[in-house]
């Protein structure tokens, strides 16, 4: 069970965020960009289904839900908020361009830590699917890193954007490292910080920004399923035609 | 005089030859102009038709359609770009073209005006809008203007999937419960109509020669795809098991085609002039997207500059 | 009806009626981004191919936006990107003498020399 909350936390996590990007769809500030959003975004979904897709055949197997075939589709469309257990981090509003790219990078910059650290984990599956999100994961970095470095280091109005984006998403950086309880002892997130910390200190250094000083209150509660009012609202328009339909195929 | 007859004259001959016409090749003003306003069109039609299916990516019904939906609407936006790019080699920029779109100068695909109200409108729409529009493109592949042939060979190897996954959504519907049933057949009722005008009025409403057929800018006539399109969906449905909301659609074994009924021409006339359902949505959303994203490109852009000073400052 | 004289209505026919008069005020982008060429290796051992055009910042931006825009599918494995303004072309008013020359050259080509089928590969 440990196991299988810790995979639907992974699962959660890059569902929520690609839910939020997949907004920019259509609506980017230039073409181009429209389109690299649209591939993260179809990256993250896609890492999305392979950990539901195993975390499915975990919870069949260990029969909890008799009679209740797990899915997909039934994991990410037939739970509720409290049994979310995605980070605060990613289903806060896209906001602006500048508040996308930094928690972008925020999100990429962790995961990019923690599937090197799956990729040698005993769970053979798990370590496959993090080797393949890995890839993806990095060029992700790579694109929102360079993004915060132009924003900062832009003009007037794009450095005071990412101020501000900066200032809103710091608070819910720490949950990234708060221990949930379903990890396993694999997983040293202590170290995934300090790699962490160090990467994006010396982007925001390049971006002539400043990590936030001072003791800096961390928001949590996304990994326990206590989550902001934001995301009722998120789940209800996903959700809604599952809801809606309950017997039917799509 | 003689020397701008002859330059026309070498030009047709091109043209009859199958020749492509390429950027910097001497061109008719109006020949230049044709195309300018006929590629921008098209690229400004991909990205508003962005916009009824990107309403449905966040309520996708399975994360498997999701992914296919984004796919999809993602690629209209690679189609608009590679337009964008062939229509400037005419000489006009990108921008300039989205300030025209913007300031309701330039026009779009009257189709995408329309609302899209339930999931069976995501089948609908890549069924019959990007059916109607592969026949179109599929002929405009051997366009003459060089740049506008080839963005379309690759718009149409990426079309081929939207047909399929419209089609797709549609048959599941179509064996689904009875409530997806009825969804399904209310989307079809709803496109049929406004894609059959996506072809544009009759030919016989015209009194002109048509000088883009003559430089094979064009090579159809709107009736002649009209009726290859209702050929085809008129065959495609009966595996659906769904109907067309055409009292007079009927198979007409001499011409070897299916007759079909009047088009309302009156709707079709009120929604180019912007009376249609989402005139006003669509082009306020695109108006959004730009202006907001101004600071954004302001910014790249800055950011470019400084750092090319810095390497020519290191360089010298 | 002013809209009589129209025949074709598909893409760029669509006719100049007042659209739903957008409150958009109409400024020439000052933050346009420069116009890029992209070259595309398709698979080791060819050689990279023209494979259209887009827009970015810089050069990175360039590469990153090729590869975003141009091999969703698989399409390449190398990118090479130019800016479109360090690009020259030969006129095509020259046309005739840069190229017709060529043309009676056939002594340059293989199938000029007529051999005796006992050579069998050469
Ligand atoms: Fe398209
Ligand atoms: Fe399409």
């Amino acid at each position: 069970m440990q196991q299988i909350n810790f995979i639907l936390s992974l699962a959660d996590a890059n569902l929520i965020l690609s839910q939020r990007n997949a907004e920019w769809c259509g609506h980017g500030p230039v073409l181009e960009q429209d389109i690299a959003i649209t591939n993260i975004t179809l990256d993250l979904l896609g890492q999305a289904r392979n950990f539901y897709q195993y975390a499915a055949s975990l919870v069949n197997q260990s029969g909890n839900m008799p009679g209740n075939i797990a899915t997909e589709d039934s994991l990410a469309y037939r739970r509720t908020e409290r049994e979310f257990k995605n980070i605060l981090l990613c289903e806060l509003p896209k906001g602006d361009w500048a508040q996308t790219v930094l928690r972008q990078f925020f999100y990429s910059v962790f995961c990019k830590g923690l599937y090197t650290q799956l990729l040698q984990g005993q769970d053979a599956q798990l370590s496959a699917i993090a080797e393949k999100s890995l890839k993806e994961v990095l060029y992700h970095v790579r694109w929102s890193g360079e993004w915060v470095m132009r924003l900062g280091d832009g003009t007037a109005e794009s450095n005071q954007r990412m101020k501000q984006a900066l200032q809103f998403l710091w608070p819910y950086t720490g949950e990234m490292f708060m221990p949930a309880g379903f990890e396993n002892n694999e997983i040293d997130l202590a170290s995934i910080k300090k790699q962490w910390l160090s990467q994006v200190r010396s982007i925001l250094e390049e971006a002539t920004l400043q990590l936030p000083a001072g003791n800096i209150f961390m928001q949590s509660g996304g990994k326990k399923g206590i989550h902001t009012e934001h995301m009722g609202f998120l789940l209800a328009e996903m959700q809604y035609l599952q809801r809606m339909y309950p017997d039917a195929n799509w | 005089m003689t020397t701008i007859h002859q330059f026309e004259n070498d030009f047709q001959d091109k043209i009859d030859q199958e020749a492509k016409i390429e950027p910097k090749d001497w061109m008719p003003d109006a020949y230049r102009k044709t195309n300018l306003r006929q590629i921008s069109q098209h690229a400004h039609s991909e990205v508003v038709g962005m916009l009824p299916e990107g309403n449905w990516i966040t309520r996708a019904p399975s994360l498997k359609r999701k992914a296919i939906l984004i796919a999809k609407v993602q690629d209209e936006a690679g189609h608009g770009l590679y337009l964008y790019c062939a229509a400037e080699t005419l000489g006009q920029s990108r921008e300039q073209m989205i300030d025209d779109l913007l300031s309701g100068k330039a026009k779009y695909s009257s189709i995408f005006n329309y609302p899209t109200l339930t999931w069976a409108d995501m089948g609908a729409i890549g069924w019959l809008v990007d059916g109607a529009a592969i026949l179109n493109q599929v002929m405009l592949c051997r366009t003459s203007y060089g740049p506008y042939a080839r963005a379309m060979v690759r718009i149409c190897k990426e079309e081929s999937f939207h047909q399929r996954q419209g089609f797709e959504t549609l048959l599941v519907l179509s064996k689904g419960t009875a409530a997806q049933k009825e969804m399904c057949q209310d989307a079809i009722n709803r496109w049929w109509w406004p894609s059959l005008m996506m072809f544009g009025p009759k030919d016989s409403e015209s009194t002109n020669s048509d000088q883009s057929m003559k430089w094979k800018i064009k090579r159809k006539s709107n009736d002649e795809l009209r009726q290859n399109f209702v050929d085809m969906i008129a065959e495609q449905i009966k595996l659906l098991g769904m109907t067309l909301p055409d009292p007079h659609l009927k198979w007409n074994e001499q011409k070897k085609s299916y007759d079909f009924g009047e088009i309302n021409w009156e709707e079709f006339w009120n929604v180019v002039k912007g009376n249609g359902p989402c005139n006003k949505e669509r082009i306020d959303a695109r108006i959004k997207a730009h202006e907001q994203g101004a600071w954004v490109r302001e910014a790249a852009l800055a950011y470019a500059e400084k750092k090319n000073k810095i390497k020519t400052v290191s360089a010298a | 009806m002013n809209h009589q004289f129209i025949k074709k209505l598909y893409y760029g026919d669509i006719p100049d009626e007042p659209g739903s008069g957008a409150a958009y005020i109409a400024k020439a982008d000052t933050a346009a981004w420069p116009l890029w060429e992209v070259f595309i290796r398709s698979k080791r051992g060819l050689d990279h191919k023209h494979a259209g055009s887009l827009k970015a910042a810089d050069a990175t931006m360039a590469i990153e936006n090729a590869r975003d825009v141009y091999t969703r599918r698989q399409e390449g494995v190398s990118i090479w990107v130019v800016e479109s303004k360090n690009i020259h072309a030969s006129n095509p008013d020259d046309a005739e003498s840069f190229f017709d020359p060529a043309e009676d050259k056939v002594y340059r080509h293989p199938s000029f020399y007529e051999l005796p089928d006992e050579v069998k590969h050469m």
